[in-house]
């Protein structure tokens, strides 16, 4: 099969370079629990679409909003109001 | 040229401090009257300091890809950032086997792969399955076949779309349970699956996998795409 190029979904991978100059810990491994449905799973894991004027990354399981991403041209907008706890591996 | 329409850059960096294979980075151009443009893309070297190679398909229509295709020359600078990315990524000190499944231009970050545990001598079984349109469309073609030539435990198959060699004994079609059950030989269950491509596919090799049995939590997947190109 041939995946035309519409097939414009991508995933919480496209996210790394924006939330690394938010959060200092890598944040597409961070396990993100979704506030619509609960699911748990790593915010790499999540639906993202990419190709509005921002990026909105939604569950994988349900589809409700995780996390809303602008970039203007020297700020970055990040909304988190889809998720309700983050969890990183903290070096011991 | 890998092909046609896909090009290896290779950027020095200075400061660079390496990367692990699966990460990438995001470039940013920007036009004389401030406009910028960014994407994201997967680093197709194994991690050294002071450089590193990026491969890139052109998307037609796209702002910044023919950009970095047809017009960039040697001396252009880039603003680039990175290395980014912590989920799809391996370690030489990960547990093997691994198995690859790439779409596409979707084998760039397993080639990183590839070429890391070939840098670090890895005795990991890796056993890669590229779908590629045609052998036309294949990244790599000539390194891929010296290592598999040289290296027993590095496996690659090939999965045509379109159209595959004359010699071939698998009719061209879509990735099938087949095509991934080779990934399991006599090396048993990889302990991790990368799967990169366009979305279509990566959740078309991801579903084949579930119904083989695979466990979920061995399965690591970037979707790749060309969002603005």
């Amino acid at each position: 099969m041939d995946f035309h190029e519409a097939d414009r979904t991508l995933d919480g991978n496209a996210l790394a370079g924006d939330l690394s100059a938010i959060f200092t810990p890598e944040m597409t491994a961070a396990q993100t629990t979704c506030a619509g449905c609960g699911d748990t799973s790593a915010l790499a894991e999540g639906v993202a679409y990419a190709d509005g004027p921002g990026t909105v990354l939604r569950c994988r399981v349900c589809h409700h909003v995780l996390l809303r991403l602008v970039r203007a041209r020297d700020a970055l907008w990040v909304e988190l109001q889809g998720i309700t706890a983050i969890q990183v591996v903290t070096p011991t | 040229m890998e092909t046609r329409t896909a090009k290896t850059l290779v950027l020095d960096v200075p400061g660079w401090d390496g990367h692990d294979a699966g990460q990438h980075v995001d470039i940013r151009l920007t036009a004389p009257d401030g406009y910028t443009a960014q994407r994201s893309y997967s680093i197709a070297s194994a991690g050294m300091a002071n450089q590193l190679e990026l491969t890139i398909q052109q998307v037609s229509g796209g702002e910044v890809s023919p950009y970095l295709v047809e017009t960039a020359e040697i001396g252009d600078e880039f603003e680039l950032r990175g290395p980014v990315g912590g989920w799809f990524r391996w370690k030489p000190s990960d547990d093997g086997p691994v198995s690859l499944i790439g779409g596409g231009s979707g084998i760039v970050p397993l080639m990183a792969m590839i070429r890391a545990r070939q840098q670090q001598e890895s005795l990991a079984p890796f056993h890669l399955i590229y779908s590629a349109r045609t052998p036309d469309h294949v990244f790599y073609a000539n390194e891929l076949f010296r290592a598999t030539e040289t290296e027993p435990h590095l496996q690659v198959t090939y999965a045509f779309t379109r159209a595959g060699l004359p010699a071939d004994t698998r009719a061209p079609g879509r990735l099938t349970a087949q095509d991934v059950a080779a990934a399991e030989d006599k090396h048993g269950p990889p302990a991790r699956t990368f799967i990169c491509g366009p979305n279509g596919f990566v959740e078309a090799a991801t579903e084949l996998l579930l119904q083989a049995g695979r466990s979920a939590s061995t399965i690591r997947t970037e979707r790749f795409g060309p969002s603005g190109g």
